[in-house]
């Protein structure tokens, strides 16, 4: 039985779960995927926007700019990397540069802090890659950037850590009115019974709340797909680049990550699966096709993955933060898409107010703690620091991951947070292991063993992201009919 | 028959066809080798085969091995068969014959690798 | 923890293990290897298959036979072998950072380096192969690692993309094991692996090998449910219509090796951007001076032979260069590939000793000569019945023949078909 039951551990979730960590409620989180960030979060360009391209007056404006502001706390107490490295809006004729003044001016309603508009020339010489062509441009300089699934996970290690329950590979499948005013929630796994539901379901928010009852509203996801290039092409640009922006959304953007990598993307094509995450080849074509007209020096190879993820378009064109029509004890954080990783945390605090409206104020816990550290990365070490840790943890001393330089220790921690993590693509997420230009080729089996002796699950059973997803499918000889006598 | 030599790099293109009393008609050989590899391909083909099996108590969890010389080539899936369930005990050193005589072939399939006890 | 050294061998494979021992021979006793790994062998440990060591030893080995006759020379010497350690950074001046869970970080300082870190496989990613992300796609040598030496099976139904031979050896390992392997699909019109590969791994259990076909798409959320294969035309652009969809479990990729330059290029030396490995001489020192390459690492071979051969040389190299050799850029004649030649290594030469060349062709050539120019005069030349890219060819040229030769020229290895040379008898 649980106060309050969040389904979905995306960035959305998780934020909204740390958010209520603070408050005497036992909490629990849903998620279908195998770990927090599965879906959208763990699949999109990691830009934390300065807000000028939403409509004034809409709920995206002002979560957007109020969750901007809140990202160099949140980070710093999560410990998750975040850079405020600024937003540029390219122009490249005069239409172009009519946009950006509309933008300008929104961005000025919204409360968008130090917009400029910039001459090419100051343009070029901030980035000395973008296409001679440009005119001018708009300058972001709060835009920022952060990795969105460390963001997520840290999000959920933190609620964790202050007593919210994770149920990773609980596929909600149904959700029942019971007499008392509680919710049946009925999962792939086992049932819950709860006062209080929050839908964070993301792509699926739609298919929560008709669950629930309610048929408000309809989410139409719609795809982005990206490359991500290896660390030699890190430093093309150091600022987030957007093109022009159209009807489908902020266009093709070139970006450096957190992690010095250099990501192109994303297109925008609707889709009717919600499960949809495959890349296309036109798709990939385009992308490289429109990152060229930022960055015509846009090396062909050099991509070391491709990834698409889905945006959760609403109906109504707004987020949707809201008690639901059927129950206010439902209520939706739904429609979540861009700029929905930058307005997280605000969203988060939406709810928060949503629920005192309708509960009265809750009581705080005394041992809240909002910090939370992250895995302490080799590679990112000094000398001096270095020597100590392989003293202390001589795994510490044992590369697993060559390409990223990722210890045994750095894998053994990440199996040991409160999340109930077991596949390599959660180790991936959290250490980076398998995420460098060999792309788990090396570590792979590695990484199988230290899950194998660590969790004690066979290496038949270890999955790169739950379900059916295992990596290996026997043991050798098992294929062979049985032979003869010897 | 037609067939690619697999001898040396020239790569000879062959043919072969059983002629009258028994012998070999062939053609396109570069070298006597090359055409004794095409009779032997012709009339039985022969394979060196390697595997691993399972080691109990060792250093490594497989040890690599090979057969210690040719058998016919349709032997090999039946012989494979035969290290089904099979699990040798550690110290294993290169050349310990893990089967002996395997599949009524002749050839011995022996370890290819060291393991040591732990 | 702070050591010195004469000479320090980044890796232990077969590159590593020739290179020391060459070392050793030529009278320098203070030798280190730095292997990452908790074996000495390298990739050696996991090609169970035999056909290693016909040029070195003379016989048929398997690949871990291979590996131990060098370890138990090395085992003679008392060369010191640091297993499981990491090499993190080499610096111009030769100093090395490095890492193990018994001596934690240490720093090395060498006289001479030699590179032979050897190579990594082409990945998904690097093809864009578009589509899900399920697991199942699979490099052919993490799968030959997870059977050969984990002892598990990737799958039970495979599609293999690509002909290289670490491919075309796992469809027949996968095909012994039980498993059924439905397809090699090549891009180019012909094998990138060597052709008793495609006879003995392939022909013999009747695999297809689809020649101008590529993976353009792969299906799967979860684990891999098939693959779209579609043929190519001559630009390897897929050809509308000719998609077919194959169900399997398992996609194995062996579509080329990349030379593991990170710690090469980390301490300055220049890489050829055809080889990806490192511009060297003919004791294939780099760029750098008393840092040398060899193996997988300076360009991908097909044979280990030749992979103990080249890193015997760069023994005799790091000797010379402890005892004084030192060219100076301005000393060096170029050798550049010409018609016909993908690349050749060594990339320039000094003169002070023989030189073989190792190089690969551009494409398939059938019944010439392969000859080194100076654009006046052959210096060396040798009959081929044929070339292919899947197979590294090698040609010796005397030292002497370099006498008179200008500084200024560059060589050239190139092709000439016969019927060439018979035109060029009659004018």
């Amino acid at each position: 039985m649980y106060d309050i039951i969040v389904i979905g551990a995306g960035v959305v979730g998780a934020s909204i779960a740390r958010e209520l960590a603070r408050y005497k409620l036992n909490i629990a989180v849903l998620e279908a995927g195998s770990d927090a960030a599965a879906g959208s979060s763990g699949a999109n360009s990691g830009i934390v926007h300065a807000g000028y391209d939403c409509k004034p007056g809409t709920l995206m404006a002002r979560l957007n700019v109020q969750g901007n502001a809140m990202y160099d706390r949140i980070c710093k107490e999560l410990d998750v990397p975040f850079r405020r490295n600024g937003s540029l809006v390219l122009a490249f004729n005069d239409e172009d540069v009519f946009q950006l003044e509309r933008l300008m001016v929104q961005g000025v309603k919204n409360g968008v802090a130090d917009l400029r508009l910039l001459p090419a020339n100051e343009v070029l010489e901030m980035e000395p890659s973008i296409n001679p062509g440009v005119v001018a441009a708009l300058w972001a300089p709060t835009g920022g950037i952060t990795s969105p699934y460390e963001l997520t996970i840290a999000m959920a290690e933190n609620a964790a850590d202050n007593g919210v329950e994770f149920y990773f590979e609980h596929r909600v499948e149904s959700i029942e009115r019971k007499e008392n005013d509680k919710f049946r929630i009925i999962t792939s796994r086992r049932d819950f019974v709860a006062s209080c539901v929050i839908n964070a379901a993301g792509v699926n928010g739609d298919v929560i709340s008709k669950m629930a009852g309610d048929d408000s509203f309809i989410i139409h996801p719609r795809k982005g797909e990206y490359c991500l290039y290896d660390r030699k092409w890190g430093n093309m640009v150091s600022r987030t680049v957007f093109q022009p922006p159209s009807n489908m959304g902020k266009g093709v953007l070139v970006t450096p990550t957190v992690d010095g990598n250099l990501l192109i993307g994303p297109n925008a094509v609707d889709t009717e699966k919600r499960d949809d995450d495959c890349t296309s080849a036109e798709g990939l074509a385009f992308i490289y096709s429109k990152a060229l007209e930022s960055v015509p020096s846009l090396p062909g190879d050099g991509v070391i993955t491709v990834f698409a993820g889905l945006r959760a378009i609403a109906d109504e064109g707004d987020f949707i933060v809201r008690p639901s029509g059927v129950s206010e004890k439902i209520i939706h954080a739904a429609g979540i898409c861009s700029p929905g990783l930058t307005a997280a945390p605000a969203i988060a605090r939406e709810v928060n107010a949503i629920l005192t409206g309708i509960c009265g104020p809750l009581e705080l816990k005394k041992d809240f703690n909002p910090i939370r550290k992250g895995i302490k990365r080799f590679r990112d070490m000094d000398w001096e620091e270095r020597m100590q840790i392989v003293k202390e943890d001589p795994k510490y001393g044992r590369i697993v991951c060559r390409c990223e330089t990722v210890t045994e220790g750095e894998i053994v921690q990440a199996l040991r947070t409160k999340l109930p993590v077991n596949t390599t693509d959660a180790i991936k997420r959290r250490t980076r292991a398998g995420m460098g230009r060999c792309q788990g080729g090396f570590c792979t089996p590695r990484i199988m063993e230290i899950i194998e002796r660590e969790l004690g699950i066979p290496m038949e059973y270890i999955t790169k992201k739950g379900g059916s997803s295992r990596i290996v499918l026997g043991r050798i000889k098992d294929f062979l009919e049985e032979g003869g006598e010897l | 028959m037609q067939l690619i030599c697999i001898l040396c790099p020239r790569g000879c293109h062959i043919q072969i066809h059983p002629g009258k009393n028994g012998e070999w008609e062939v053609e396109g050989h570069g070298c006597k080798r090359g055409r004794d590899y095409a009779i032997q391909e012709a009339a039985c083909p022969l394979r060196v085969f390697t595997t691993s099996l399972w080691v109990d108590g060792g250093a490594h969890r497989l040890v690599s091995a090979r057969t210690d010389r040719s058998i016919p080539k349709d032997k090999i899936i039946e012989s494979l068969k035969l290290t089904k369930g099979l699990t040798v005990k550690a110290p294993i050193d290169i050349g310990d014959v893990l089967i002996k005589n395997i599949a009524g072939t002749g050839a011995n399939l022996v370890a290819t690798r060291k393991v040591d006890r732990i | 923890m702070s050591v010195k050294t004469e000479v320090a061998i980044i890796g232990g494979g077969p590159a590593g293990l020739a290179a020391a021992l060459s070392c050793y021979r030529h009278g320098i006793r203070n030798i280190m290897i730095l292997e990452r790994d908790e074996h000495l062998g390298g990739i050696l440990q996991q090609c169970i298959h035999n056909g290693f060591g016909l040029h070195w030893f003379g016989e048929e080995l398997t690949g871990p036979e291979y590996a131990q006759r060098f370890i138990d020379e090395i085992r003679k010497t008392g060369i010191s072998c640091l297993l499981n350690t990491m090499v993190i950074e080499i610096k111009e001046d030769k100093t090395i950072y490095a890492v193990n869970s018994r001596n934690g970080l240490m720093e090395i300082k060498a006289n001479a380096v030699i590179l032979a870190m050897g190579c990594r496989e082409r990945t998904r990613g690097a093809l864009r192969i578009p589509g899900g992300r399920p697991a199942g796609v699979y490099t052919a040598g993490m799968a030959q690692r997870l059977i050969n030496i984990e002892g598990y099976m990737p799958g039970r139904e495979v599609v293999i993309l690509g002909s290289g031979d670490i491919g075309l050896i796992m469809a027949r390992r996968l095909t012994w094991e039980g498993a059924r392997v439905k397809m090699v699909c090549e891009i180019m019109p012909y094998s990138t692996g060597l052709i008793r590969n495609v006879r003995q791994c392939l022909d013999d259990y009747g695999i297809p090998l689809k020649y101008n076909h590529t993976v353009i798409r792969i299906h799967g959320k979860e684990r891999l449910q098939g693959v779209t294969v579609a043929r190519v035309d001559d630009k390897r652009n897929p050809i509308k219509g000719t998609e077919e969809y194959v169900s399997c479990d398992t996609l194995l990729l062996s579509v080329g090796l990349i030379p593991e330059n990170e710690l090469s290029e980390g301490a300055g030396v220049k890489l050829d951007p055809i080889t990806g490995g490192p511009i060297v001489d003919e004791f294939r020192q780099t760029s750098v001076p008393g840092i040398f390459s060899c193996g997988n690492v300076l360009h991908v071979h097909d044979l280990v032979d030749y992979v103990s051969k080249e890193a015997e040389i760069t023994g005799e190299g790091a000797y010379r260069y402890i005892n004084g050799r030192s060219p100076s850029d301005s000393d060096y004649l170029q050798v550049i590939p010409g018609k016909g030649i993908r690349y050749v290594v060594p990339q320039r030469i000094y003169g002070d000793s023989d030189v073989e060349f190792y190089f690969r062709s551009n494409g398939i050539y059938k019944d010439g000569t392969v000859e080194l120019t100076d654009g006046e005069k052959v210096l060396a030349s040798k009959r081929l019945m044929r070339m292919v890219p899947g197979q590294m060819e090698r040609l010796i040229l005397k030292r002497e023949l370099l006498t008179g030769v200008s500084k200024t020229k560059k060589l050239q290895l190139r092709w000439r078909n016969r019927n060439e040379e018979d035109d060029a008898e009659c004018s």
